[in-house]
């Protein structure tokens, strides 16, 4: 054994002193074949008049960084960087990864084959490499009791995995999203992989058209997406649990759901809409002809918030994409429409006249908090339209224009009320023009 | 030197059929009227604005939203918290918590589910825990939560500060 | 009436009523064409008395606290029986105070009412002017609606801007470095404390100077009626000016009442200290040709900064504009046409600008 992970003072457990067997044997097969050529003449020559300077001596030895730190890019890992990274928090080297003697200041003997030295890991090695820890679940669990150990599996299953096993290299492996030397936890925000930071980080990739000239996808998911309403809860609004592109794609096994499973991913979150979808007569015309279930009437990477436009007979209507005028569901969807647009116009007109009500001062609080119900009746039933049921909306509806009604009353009466309050006014002022005449009379009188 | 001005006294007024003084009764009356109106319809304002409204103050940072006795553990109710709505809910175990009733998704007003013990949002199946944390569908935030008084028969609950 | 006039004997017994009341029975007001402006300075009185009973009556549900504030007025509009009422009418009657007070400013000016002897008359005036604004100011954030927040950030920070003093004035004004709860309490103590009590007394004493050196006469006149005494035309105070005077108040109260009625005053929405200021913030219509003009001034003026340029501009012409009687003769034939020259001058200006404000973006 040359190299050795540094446990930073953690016992070496059982299973991984087992393992160090195996490893030797790994990190033989991963050696590079190549031979020293002018770069590496030149690199050794920066690495001389490096060590021209007084030495600087750091903690613990490691005479990797010594040198690489100051090393220009590519070659170079500051300090600084490789602190920000988990993996030397938890107290692994570049010798963890990259093999070699890290405590030999002779730059030939640290990164000799001799040492275990593997230089750059082969794109087509790294998940392998990584999942020498993360796939072993005792291993990992010194680190993280919680962390899963599938990545590997599911990578394996990914449109990424499958490629990559059959000689693709231009597809994302590990470091492509997690980044190297400064790989962060997805929880810390400034990880390549946080929610806020995740759909720029495949967009690298999958919006730049060069990049995915190969492959027969578009590269606009990316754009789209930040047009739709699930960016704007993400982004905007700061909704952490908002998706983005893990979590209809999946992670370590990033695929395209298909046209079976759509409904199902949606519904992890849009529960209600999904379930009427399924018992709604839509299922089935929809399984024989293909249709992606909800992307088939609110698109897929770019879903704006959807409006009571959506349905219905108009012309931005989802509906008529099928239905034509004097089918069934031509009709129905009319009639759906024009139910949402009774509760929205009574609601405006209850919500209209107390307003007025409330600017002339009246006292309407009241009737203002029950139209909340007329509201909440209104949302209720702009999901109960998933179901494509008339009576179903219906029954939504009934209630809501009821309280609507029952607010729009409460309104007139506000109303009534001010027009007694103008008559008042109107008392007041015939007594307060009584005054002026008599004052007028008065002053005529005793000024003769 | 004092011009246009009459004195008052100067006219006879020992004449009842005078005119002028006829006229001056008329402007006398008129004013008087019109003075005594214009009192009352100053005054009565007044007078109903000193009344103290029934309603509970809205500024107070406490509303009386319940009373013991009228929930049943495991059961909710709405009250009025100013000018939005407030969910009261007494626990399988007794307890009262108290939090804002407007859903965080779409400000729908929430319910207590006594089949789930949890807080309930009809609209999209939002789910709160009794601390009113978001605990499943759509809500982005938990719910404000208030704190609970029993004084005596009443249930008061109050913001948090 | 004989009741009546028996309260009256009994009082008269106590207090000598009669000679209490002799100057005014004494009391006379110059007839001329020009004599309707002397109803101003009345009005602006009257309307402060309903400033004083209105605002009264609010104290009985408004709350200062930033927690509070807006729900009790919220209240008051719409839970009090009339409350509506009383809030609209104090609103609107601040605002036609303030613009009686202006008016009834501008109309000494034009009469040049403020000559020798009633120079003290101006000066108590226009303090009370400043008054009369500093109410406005303090009355105008105690809603604590968005608007008025902001417009107390935006003033309060225009006072800071004066060199040396300007920071302490702020941090007094606001009662720390920041707008908040601290502020609305201290705006609430100014508002129906300090300033009703320094009103009050000034009030007092400008009357008492208008009682001590009468009513003026334009200087064109004054020469005319010296010259030829029979020509002098006046009208008793009490009752026949004091009764046209009723007319004029009773008038503005029906124009309370329509406006009250009409108009009722909004309430906006509660202010958030930690929300975006709204575009287009402007002050109360007062203060919009001050606030006018730092806009227009540059951001730099010669090395200094232009709004300190301009707070200073308006402090100075504030000074000089308490002390313009001392810079006016006092023989009516020799009054000096530049100060009428300035007061068109400022009249226009500060309509100008009030209207240039009020239609700028």
């Amino acid at each position: 054994m040359h190299w050795r992970p540094n446990n930073c003072g953690r016992a070496p457990s059982e299973p991984w002193r087992k393992r160090r067997q195996a490893e030797a044997v790994l990190a033989a097969e991963l050696l590079p074949t190549g031979t020293a050529t002018a770069t590496s003449v030149v690199f050794y020559f920066v690495v001389f008049l490096l060590f021209l300077a007084p030495p600087s001596y750091a903690q613990t030895k490691d005479s990797c960084l010594d040198c690489h730190s100051a090393l220009p890019d590519p070659l170079g890992v500051s300090r600084e960087k490789f602190g920000h990274d988990i993996h030397k928090q938890t107290g692994l080297t570049c010798s963890s990864c990259h093999g070699g003697d890290p405590t030999n200041d002779d730059p030939d003997k640290a990164m000799s084959r001799q040492a275990g030295w593997k230089g750059k890991i082969d794109r087509k090695q790294v998940p392998a490499l990584c999942g020498r820890c993360h796939s072993d679940p005792s291993f990992m669990r010194q680190f993280n009791p919680t962390l899963r150990t599938d990545q590997l599996s599911q990578y394996e299953t990914s449109v990424h995995g499958k490629r990559l096993a059959n000689g693709d290299t231009k597809v994302a492996i590990c470091t492509d999203c997690h980044s190297v030397h400064d790989l962060r936890v997805p929880s810390d925000p400034a990880s390549t992989v946080s929610p806020l930071n995740v759909a720029n980080t495949c967009a690298r990739c999958h919006a730049d058209p060069n990049h995915m000239s190969g492959y027969k996808i578009p590269t606009n998911q990316f754009a789209e997406y930040n047009k739709s309403v699930h960016f704007q809860a993400l982004v905007v609004r700061g909704d952490m649990s908002a998706p983005t592109c893990p979590t209809c794609h999946g992670n370590h096994a990033a695929t395209p759901p298909g046209v079976a499973s759509v409904t199902n991913v949606c519904s992890t979150c849009h529960v209600f809409q999904a379930q009427l979808f399924d018992s709604s007569p839509h299922k089935e015309p929809f399984a024989s002809a293909g249709l992606p279930g909800c992307v088939t009437c609110h698109g897929n990477h770019g879903i704006v918030h959807p409006t009571d436009a959506f349905i219905g007979t108009g012309s931005e209507a989802v509906c008529i994409q099928c239905h034509t005028e004097g089918d069934i569901g031509y009709t129905i969807a009319a009639k759906i429409k024009q139910q949402l647009v009774q509760l929205e116009t009574a609601i405006g007109g209850a919500e209209q006249i107390l307003d007025s009500a409330e600017r002339s001062g009246m006292e309407v609080s009241d009737a203002k908090l029950d139209l909340a119900q007329a509201k909440d009746a209104l949302i209720k039933a702009r999901v109960t339209i998933h179901g494509f049921n008339l009576n179903r909306v219906q029954a939504d509806i009934k209630p809501g224009l009821e309280s609507a009604a029952k607010d729009y009353d409460a309104g007139q009466k506000a109303l009534a009320e001010r027009n007694y309050r103008r008559i008042g006014l109107g008392v007041s002022l015939v007594a307060i023009a009584l005054v002026l005449v008599g004052l007028r009379m008065y002053i005529k009188q005793i000024e003769g | 030197m004092t011009l246009a001005i009459t004195d008052p006294d100067r006219e006879n007024p020992s004449d009842p059929r005078s005119p002028s003084l006829a006229r001056r009764r008329f402007a006398e009356i008129l004013l008087g009227t019109g003075f005594l109106a214009t009192a009352v319809a100053f005054v009565y304002p007044v007078l109903r604005y000193l009344i103290p409204p029934k309603a509970s103050d809205l500024g107070s940072d406490s509303v009386l939203a319940g009373r013991v006795g009228e929930l049943k553990p495991n059961s909710g109710k709405i009250f009025r918290f100013g000018s939005r709505p407030g969910l009261l809910v007494r626990t399988a175990s007794g307890e009262y918590r108290a939090m804002s009733a407007i859903c965080t998704h779409l400000s729908c007003t929430v319910q207590y589910r006594q089949d789930l013990h949890e807080v309930w949002c009809a609209c999209h199946n939002g789910l709160y825990d009794l601390n009113g944390r978001n605990i499943s569908g759509p809500p982005p935030r938990p719910l404000e939560t208030f704190e609970v008084q029993v004084r005596g028969e009443d249930i008061y609950v109050r913001r948090l500060k | 009436m004989i009741s009546l006039q028996n309260v009256r004997k009994w009082l008269d017994e106590r207090l000598d009523w009669d000679d209490l009341i002799a100057p005014l029975r004494e009391k006379a007001v110059p007839l001329h064409r020009l004599s309707h402006w002397y109803f101003l300075g009345g009005i602006t009185l009257f309307l402060f008395a309903i400033q004083v009973l209105t605002g009264i009556l609010l104290l009985l549900y408004y709350r200062p606290g930033a927690n509070e504030a807006f729900e009790s007025v919220q209240y008051i509009m719409t839970q009090v029986q009339f409350g509506w009422l009383i809030r609209s009418i104090h609103s609107w009657s601040a605002n036609l105070m303030i613009f009686c007070a202006f008016a009834h400013m501008f109309s000494v000016l034009f009469l040049k009412a403020y000559r020798k002897p009633r120079e003290l008359t101006w000066v108590s005036g226009v303090i009370l002017l400043f008054l009369v604004m500093g109410f406005g100011f303090s009355g105008y954030l105690l809603p604590w609606n968005t608007l008025a927040f902001f417009a107390t950030k935006v003033g309060t920070d225009i006072a800071g801007q004066v060199p040396g003093i300007g920071k302490p004035i702020m941090i007094f004004l606001r009662g720390g470095e920041e707008v908040t709860g601290a502020t609305l309490t201290r705006f609430f103590g100014f508002h129906v404390a300090v300033l009703p009590g320094l009103m009050t007394l000034l009030v007092f004493v400008h009357l008492l100077l208008v009682q001590r050196t009468g009513i003026s006469v334009p200087p064109k006149l004054e020469i005319e009626w010296k010259a030829n005494p029979n020509a002098k035309r006046e009208m008793k105070f009490f009752p026949n000016f004091l009764l046209r005077e009723l007319i004029a108040w009773y008038v503005a109260l029906g124009v309370l009442g329509v406006l009250a009625a009409i108009f009722p005053w909004n309430l906006g929405t509660k202010a958030d200290p930690f929300s975006s200021a709204p575009a287009g913030i402007k002050p109360e219509w007062y203060f919009l040709f001050m606030f006018q003009t730092l806009k227009l001034i540059p951001a730099k003026v010669w090395f200094i900064d232009g709004e300190v340029v301009g707070v200073l501009l308006f402090a100075a012409i504030g000074m000089l504009w308490l002390l313009l009687p001392f810079f006016e003769s006092d023989d009516p034939s020799r009054t000096k046409r530049w100060i009428t020259g300035l007061t068109v001058f400022a009249l226009a200006y500060v309509a100008g600008m009030s209207l240039y404000g009020h239609l700028a973006k």
